[in-house]
């Protein structure tokens, strides 16, 4: 009890944080939005040629652009978030400290983010996703129940992010340069998340496998399961949600573990 | 070009207003003025070595970034060299050395040394005169194993004398130190108060440093410059600073409403004025009762309070200390 | 960065002087970067390949289909190659003028204002990102493949107006990162709404104009002028008509966009930092 309290108050005070930052946010919201419009054009003119691409009709392929653009900042799709504060503790060895500490480092970070990730979801996500509905036709849904499972799924979405990022993190403690894993990091992400083109649309087995890889948790799944297109029902998108964010946070707990002795062995 | 006679730094009724919007409703903001330094007049004579003191936000700040052509004044005059700071700033820095305190003005990723190769390039300095300069700096401020460390790597000790070196490669006729000992060990300190004696007795060079550790000063200047709200409130030899702690009281005075700067209050002036908030300064020595009652009968007042002089604080620690 | 009313020699001199310092602040920063080659080279590396991902997705899209708005891959290839190299070029040399914001935050912007050297040099220059490289080959790679593919008549005109294109494009998309530098002014926390210019921008010239609104278009040619930086000029040398029908002098207008660009940019960026010497923050 007292240690959902306490991470409560962690997510808290990493969403009030984000909150500070309203100017940032309304640009934020803007490029998200002129991006959304130019990703939108040319998924009509792709789908004006192939219509039912990907198993998705236009007006559902509109609605999976602005769900990119909504999730973009909230999902860290393009990277961000803690990594940066996380690696510079890693680079000045100020991590030490923090794995000393009582509460767990992996939940510390986990609930900050999930704070971030919520206050980026309202602050950067709604207004996209209206501006999207308002000057396109877009599939939403007008069931509630639909959107409860949305909205559960964007949770899990932002868990198999975080749990990506932190195992790239991660590798910091042995690589001192760790900029580069970070690029990778944000390239794998765009790419296989469906930010630049729904992965159902990828073609063959690239795409089959692409489908099955973590970063389709990120992105692809939430929106399948909003738009009703997951292969399998809902319930399946979700499954497959949370059996890579278990996946994932225990490798990042073996890792962690591994890199806890490393400090301790080398003493930071 | 009139620098060799006069004063060389010369700032007469300096005033630097800033307008700051609040916040005052869901949408309504209101813009007031915020006198950050409020007509301020002193003189530097070449080769003086002068203390700029004051408590936080008193407006020091504000005017070394008029002094070195960072900000333009909003009134007043001011010489720096013969050089008005503002309009030639690009000619007038390559005549100042800066140090802030509180941020390097060296690279971050680069070793001191390339550091160095940059401000000698951006000066235009000769090389012999640059190489001459540096090898004085290394050997007095002690830098010569320092030299191929990134900055990031240097502590604040070191990382200060290395700035300090790189505002004296080319030669400054004056040089601003901002909070230079601020975070400093002791040796640290006396190192840089060492150095700073020395540079102003070999080479003349003028110095006006800002501090909140008053042993500084002691250490380094005669003289002294005070200011506290933007004013000028002492102006003289550091022997003679106990007298401003009789200097001034201020009466903060809240109206109904915004007003004028109250006038025709015998003994005081208006010294700021923010929306309905108005600050009245008068000698320390007289009594506030008569002020306030005059105050009441002409002004609709909401509520009063009287402030001892700020700059009391910094005085009674100098000389506690 | 002469202050009060600037006399044109005086101008001339500072710019000659500007790109200078500029020039020897980069070789700093330069050879600081090849101390670590191996982490030079990854970078590079990582940059090449993130900015090949949007060529990716559109090769994925022919994998689907024949063609988008009309254009063929070759086609979509040279649009985007040309974007891409103008792009990269900019991002390149002026992609850290965007650090107004933050250097006005952490105050070292006052520190540059100390330096002889004009504000803007210093701002462009610092931290100098060589693994930017990786977009402008990849771009070229790119443009090359697709030049190969479409078999075009390169008369000296036509190679001229090519060069021309990327060189005024790089100059044009240069005017939006000090543009967007300069907004920062006034809006410090604000430096993504540039974003959607630069990378917003690069990434919608890479589709033909016919996927776009007309609305969009128009706003893109004579709002922000992108439309020079390869949709014009671009559309004359693959034999395509533009979809708003102007007139076909404006295909070889793009270094006469690109100097008012310039002219434009250069006063913004003074009254800005005008702005801050007067307010300090």
């Amino acid at each position: 009890m007292h240690l959902l309290r306490l991470n409560f108050a962690v997510a808290l005070s990493g969403f009030r944080r984000y909150a500070t930052y309203r100017v940032a946010t309304a640009a934020g919201v803007f490029t998200n939005t002129v991006f959304g419009f130019i990703l939108a054009y040319t998924f009509i003119a792709l789908w004006h040629e192939r219509p039912h691409l990907g198993g998705y009709d236009q007006s559902q392929a509109l609605t999976f652009v602005w769900i990119g653009q909504a999730m973009l900042a909230g999902a860290a799709l393009m990277g961000g978030g803690f990594q940066d504060e996380f690696h510079e503790r890693i680079r000045n060895g100020d991590v030490a400290i923090d794995l000393y500490r009582p509460v767990d480092l992996q939940l510390w970070w986990l609930a900050s983010d999930l704070g971030r990730a919520a206050f980026q979801l309202l602050g950067r996500g709604v207004a996209p996703l209206a501006v999207g509905a308002l000057a396109f036709d877009l599939a939403l849904p007008s069931s509630p129940w639909v959107w409860l499972r949305f909205l559960l799924a964007v949770w899990l979405a932002v868990v198999v992010s975080f749990a990506l990022r932190y195992l790239f993190a991660l590798c910091g403690f042995w690589l001192l340069d760790a900029t580069g894993l970070n690029a990778l990091s944000t390239l794998l992400s765009l790419f296989f998340s469906g930010m630049l083109l729904p992965l159902t649309v990828f073609p063959g087995a690239f795409g089959e496998v692409a489908r099955l890889l973590p970063w389709s948790a990120t992105l692809q799944v939430p929106a399948d399961v909003l738009l009703g297109t997951h292969p399998g029902g809902s319930a399946a998108g979700l499954a497959f949600q949370a059996g890579w964010a278990l996946v994932l946070l225990a490798a990042g707990r073996a890792l962690q573990t591994a890199a806890t002795r490393k400090v301790v062995v080398q003493g930071g | 070009m009139s620098d060799g006679d006069g004063e060389f730094i010369d700032v007469r009724e300096l005033t630097k207003t800033f307008t700051v919007r609040r916040k005052t409703g869901l949408l309504r903001r209101t813009a007031t003025q915020v006198h950050a330094v409020d007509g301020i007049s002193f003189a530097l004579r070449r080769g003086e070595m002068v203390g700029f003191i004051g408590p936080n936000g008193a407006g020091k700040s504000t005017t070394i970034k008029m002094l070195t052509g960072i900000l333009t004044p909003t009134d007043g005059s001011l010489r720096v060299a013969g050089v008005d700071p503002w309009q030639e700033r690009t000619r007038l820095v390559r005549r100042i050395g800066v140090v802030f305190g509180q941020r390097t003005t060296l690279w971050w990723d680069l070793p001191l040394r390339d550091s160095y190769g940059l401000v000698r390039r951006m000066y235009r300095i000769p090389r012999a005169r640059f190489e001459e300069n540096l090898a004085r700096c290394v050997e007095l401020l002690e830098l010569g194993d320092l030299l191929d460390v990134p900055v990031r790597q240097l502590s604040l000790g070191q990382r200060m004398r290395g700035d300090i070196t790189a505002a004296l490669l080319h030669d400054p006729d004056v040089l601003y130190l901002d909070e230079p000992t601020i975070g400093l060990d002791v040796v640290s300190k006396a190192r840089v108060r060492r150095f700073l004696v020395a540079l102003n007795a070999e080479l003349g060079t003028t110095v006006l440093l800002t501090t909140h550790d008053l042993s500084d000063i002691e250490h380094l200047c005669k003289r002294v410059v005070v200011i506290d709200h933007g004013r000028l409130v002492y102006d003289g030899l550091l022997s003679g600073l106990h007298e401003v702690g009789r200097g001034e009281r201020t009466l903060v005075v809240d109206l109904e409403r915004e007003l004028p700067p109250i006038e025709g209050i015998p003994g005081a002036r208006t010294v700021r004025t923010e929306g309905p908030r108005q600050w009245l300064a008068f000698p320390a020595s007289a009594s506030a009762a008569p002020l306030v009652s005059q105050l009441a009968a002409d002004y609709p007042l909401v509520d009063l309070s009287l402030r001892e002089p700020a700059i009391e604080d910094v005085i009674a620690r100098m000389y506690a200390g | 960065m002469a202050d009060g009313t600037p006399r044109p020699r005086a101008v001339l001199g500072d710019a000659v002087w500007g790109v200078r310092a500029y020039g020897f602040i980069v070789a700093m920063w330069v050879r600081s970067t090849m101390a670590y080659r191996a982490s030079f080279a990854m970078m590079l590396a990582a940059n090449f390949a993130t900015t090949f991902l949007d060529f990716a997705a559109i090769m994925i899209m022919f994998s689907q289909v024949d063609a988008l708005g009309g254009f063929t891959l070759p086609e979509v290839a040279f649009l985007y190659g040309t974007s891409c190299v103008a792009f990269g070029l900019s991002d390149l040399l002026l992609g850290t003028a965007e650090r107004v914001g933050r250097r006005v935050r952490d105050g070292t912007m006052d520190v540059l204002l100390t330096r002889p050297v004009p504000v803007l040099s210093q701002l462009a220059a610092d931290r100098f990102a060589l693994r930017r490289l990786g977009r402008i080959i990849q771009g070229s790679l790119v443009l090359g493949w697709a030049v190969l593919r479409l078999d075009l008549d390169w008369t000296p005109g036509r190679v001229a107006l090519l060069f021309s294109m990327v060189l005024s494009g790089a100059a044009i998309f240069g005017c939006v990162f000090v543009l967007g530098g300069a907004f920062q002014f006034w809006a410090q926390d604000a430096s993504e709404v540039q974003n959607a210019f630069t990378y917003g921008g690069t990434t919608l010239l890479q589709y033909p104009p016919t996927v776009f609104g007309k609305e969009l278009v128009r706003g893109v040619t004579f709002v922000v002028p992108l439309a020079f930086v390869n949709w014009l000029p671009a559309l004359r040398l693959l034999g395509r008509d533009d979809p708003l029908g102007l007139p076909g002098g404006l295909d070889f207008a793009s270094p006469a966009v690109a100097l008012l660009c310039c002219a434009v940019t250069g006063l913004v960026w003074r009254a800005g930092l005008r702005a801050y010497r007067s307010t300090g923050s």
